[in-house]
């Protein structure tokens, strides 16, 4: 098979041709693009927290009637009644550990500061950003963190303090990303760091493998997994616990909750939103990126749809017009086979000039979207897959239209057309 | 002459009915996913005030030691409470609010206690936002100066604790503490929430409203953004090194614009040679919209599916437009009868954009019907702003404006292709 009269032929249908390849063209680009996006957001969907997620769940508590200042008395009192509820949660039957928390990843409100070496940091001396979490000697085993290395808070450690006092601690753990960046060379076990410009040092005693910080919005993904967590317990006029129910006893354990803190102290507000599992908050913090993938690749599907049905028409078209030529072919021995591939061959000629030009436009558009939506730079796979997905569905969609093609008898060859 | 062109395009829509249907569906497809991502930006994109959005300005200023400034930094949304006081304390604008928002727990002598938001605020944020009021007043500067243990609560809420009655006078107690009801809004839901963009860009508005002084006074808990550069026992001190406070200011006209500008440009001067900061500091001033777009109220997510959107319909009319050609050049016999019977070339024109067109409006009203069930599926997205879209008369017109010019465009080409079909060769190949 020649391709110069192929070309001759397109030529008398530019507008069709050129129709064709500008719409494989943008297809192209729009499909490599949204498929990209949609990749993005499914990897971020799927990060590990570094919590053991199953068999987790937080519950927001508010008191009715408590103390709202913070002098001495008032915060002792806060104190009591959360000890009161870690009292009553740890009893249920169904629930293995509680610890007291300030968030948890994915929460979406956070805590968040900046890690030096140096007391009274200053914008040189910032080592990095982080978000901190609060709780008890409970927080590494509740959350099911993976302590890599030294040790884990005891009781003697926890201390509670007013929920507006920001003093920094002691002792804390940090996450391995974060003492990694602080400590480049390892071995941050026992080192001192200063949080927030504060004068007082606090000595690093365990690191943990990992722990997401609380926000999902793709800004942070920086620091994402720098946190500090601090041993104390935190008093205001509302609570959260994290809680780990036994193996299998999730649903039991949340159903036990709210009736247990009633019990104990009916001064509370807990609404349908207080006892949430893990799975729940993952599905709450990530919804509006798996919406976005969903729509992206709805309308991808209908994009590549389209295109197919416009394929389809305009060739259907140009078969309709060279019957008569068609016909001629055949009497003078053209096989039906030969049909069918003039117009696979003529087919893929057109879509892969749309391809050629589609790769060029997929460029620009990731570089638009890099320039005004903090885009990355397109993989060439995706552009690749592209490629292939379009030049196939060009195959397809001319599939029927040209083997309607190769069924013109050769007879029509001697009727006037 | 158009009632015979409509005639004869009906007729030949007819005739190849699989095609027709495939361009109407295009067509529709385009508009309906186009329609329904604009209308989405519509919505969010609008004016929450639109009689007063220029008059209003939201105050910021960096007041960070050096240590946490680095020129170029934006400038902090928040105020610490030291700055936002002294603004207050001078009162250079028409009017002036400063402001937080929090979260309780408020119960009465009848009800169950109830969570709800609250905003910690001044005397003018009533008259400053157009805040309506059923019952009672809001509270005066004078309150404000004496720390009054009042509130002013919204209808939804006086619904639920009063049953919707006048609540003048009623108790509400918030922790170990109590506020008099001295006032009960009217309708008021302000989308999205402008002056506090921080717990919700879209809402319900908050249902207790208490002077700020009072809420400082009875630590009140707050809520949203604090961010603080030192440590210290508690971030809502006066001195306390932390930003939590939104500051607005009402001014009527330009020139009062530029003399607040001067005013805080002369207020950092004074705090820097008080040795506050060793930076010149920075002030930003900005009316009501431009901080909606600073502050990216509209999602870049919605913005990328407008964009996504126009681009299919970009595509879909490409393929109308490889359609018509087709079934118009498919008809070069006819069109050649016609010529050859007089027709001129603008009434074959005119034909076959007639005949465009009706393929866009049927592509319009099936696009409208498709952009119906995509405001349907935004509106049970699990997004903040899922209430808050809808298709309003505005957005009806312009899905068929759309429609139709998207059609006629698709149609130009071959519609300019037929005319030129030569009548003599037209009819020989017949």
């Amino acid at each position: 098979m020649t391709i110069h009269p192929m070309i001759a032929a397109l030529r008398k249908h530019k507008a069709g041709v050129v129709l064709i390849a500008l719409q494989i063209a943008l297809t192209l680009a729009i499909v490599c693009n949204a498929v990209f996006i949609i990749g993005q957001r499914i990897q971020r969907v799927d990060r590990p927290t570094g919590l053991k997620e199953q068999d987790l769940f937080l519950v927001t508590n508010q008191w009715v009637g408590a103390p709202t200042g913070d002098d001495p008395a008032s915060i002792q009192k806060l104190d009591s009644l959360l000890r009161e509820d870690l009292v009553t949660l740890r009893s249920l039957p169904d629930v293995a550990s509680v610890s007291p928390v300030n968030s948890m990843p994915l929460l979406n409100s956070s805590w968040n500061g900046a890690v030096a070496l140096q007391p009274g940091a200053t914008l040189q001396t910032i080592k990095a950003r982080t978000t901190y979490f609060f709780g008890d000697q409970n927080f590494v085993t509740t959350m099911g963190l993976h302590l890599i290395a030294g040790r884990d808070f005891n009781a003697g450690d926890v201390a509670n303090k007013g929920f507006r006092n920001t003093s920094e601690p002691n002792i804390i753990i940090v996450t391995k990303a974060l003492a990694d960046q602080v400590f480049p060379k390892g071995n941050a076990i026992g080192k001192a760091i200063y949080l927030d410009g504060s004068n007082t040092p606090s000595t690093i005693v365990g690191e943990v493998a990992r722990l997401q910080s609380p926000s999902t919005g793709s800004g942070s993904n920086a620091s994402v997994w720098n946190a500090v967590i601090e041993p104390a317990r935190l008093d205001g006029n509302f609570a959260l616990y994290a809680v780990r129910a036994k193996p299998g006893r999730i649903q039991a354990a949340m159903r036990e909750v709210a009736p247990a803190l009633y019990k104990a102290d009916p001064m509370r507000v807990l609404d349908d939103d207080s006892v949430k599992s893990f799975a729940d908050i993952r599905a709450h913090a990530y919804r509006a990126d798996v919406g976005m993938a969903i729509l992206m690749g709805v309308i991808c599907l209908i994009l590549l749809g389209v295109t197919a049905a416009g394929i389809v028409g305009l060739t259907s078209f140009w078969v309709g017009q060279r019957h008569r030529q068609i016909g001629v072919r055949r009497a003078l021995g053209a096989r039906k086979s030969d049909i069918l591939h003039y117009f696979q061959w003529e087919n893929l000629l057109i879509a892969g000039g749309g391809a050629v030009a589609g790769v060029g436009m997929a460029i620009i558009l990731n570089l638009l979207l890099m320039k005004y939506y903090e885009m990355n730079r397109l993989p060439v796979p995706y552009v690749l897959a592209g490629v292939v997905v379009v030049l196939l569905l060009g195959q397809c969609a001319v599939f029927a239209p040209a083997r309607r093609a190769s069924n013109v008898p050769p007879v029509v060859a001697t009727r006037s057309a | 002459m158009l009632a015979y062109y409509f005639n004869l395009a009906l007729r030949s829509l007819k005739r190849n009915k699989v095609l027709t249907a495939l361009m109407v569906l295009t067509i529709a497809l385009g508009i309906g996913t186009s329609m329904t991502t604009l209308t989405v930006m519509h919505v969010l994109s609008g004016d929450p005030i639109p009689q007063k959005s220029a008059q209003l300005f939201r105050v910021r200023m960096n007041v960070f030691p050096d240590a946490n400034f680095k020129p170029g930094d934006k400038v902090p949304d928040n105020l610490t409470r030291r700055d936002a006081t002294a603004l207050m304390g001078d009162a250079r604008g028409d009017r002036q609010a400063m402001m937080s928002a929090g979260s309780m727990v408020v119960s009465t002598a009848q009800g169950d206690p109830l969570s709800v938001e609250a905003r910690y605020t001044s005397a003018d944020f009533f008259p400053m936002f157009d805040v309506p009021l059923r019952y009672g007043h809001g509270w005066s500067r004078a309150d404000d100066t004496a720390r009054e243990r009042v509130a002013v609560i919204s209808a939804a809420l006086n619904e639920q604790l009063f049953g919707g009655r006048d609540s003048v006078g009623k108790t509400l107690n918030v922790g170990d503490q109590s506020l008099r009801v001295i006032g009960v809004l009217g309708d008021w839901n302000m989308n999205p929430r402008f002056y506090d963009l921080s717990n919700g860009k879209f809402g319900d508005s908050e249902q207790v409203f208490v002077p700020i002084t009072t809420a400082l006074d009875l630590h009140l808990p707050t809520s949203g953004n604090t961010n603080c550069w030192g440590s210290g026992a508690d971030v809502h001190a006066m001195n306390a090194p932390c930003l939590w406070l939104q500051y607005w200011v009402e001014l009527d006209t330009p020139s009062k614009v530029a003399a607040y500008r001067q005013y805080l440009h002369n207020y950092i001067a004074q705090q820097q040679q008080a040795g506050r900061f060793t930076h010149r500091g920075q002030v930003s001033l900005q009316d009501v919209m431009q901080w909606l777009d600073a502050k990216g109220v509209v999602p870049s997510d919605v913005r990328l599916q407008m964009w996504l959107a126009l681009g299919f319909l970009g595509i879909c009319l490409l393929n109308t437009v490889g359609l018509l050609l087709a079934k118009f050049l498919r008809r070069s016999g006819e069109l050649g009868v016609r010529r050859a019977l007089g027709a001129s070339r603008k009434a074959i024109f005119m034909q076959c954009l007639v005949e465009a067109g009706i393929v866009g409006l049927a592509g319009g009203v099936v696009g409208l019907a498709l952009a119906g069930l995509g405001v349907l599926l935004v509106r049970h997205q699990p997004t903040d702003y899922a209430a808050f879209i809808h298709m309003d008369l505005g957005m009806l017109l312009t899905t068929f404006v759309l429609a139709l010019l998207s059609s006629l465009l698709a149609g130009l080409l071959p519609a300019w292709k037929a005319m030129h079909v030569a009548p003599a060769a037209a009819l020989k190949s017949n």
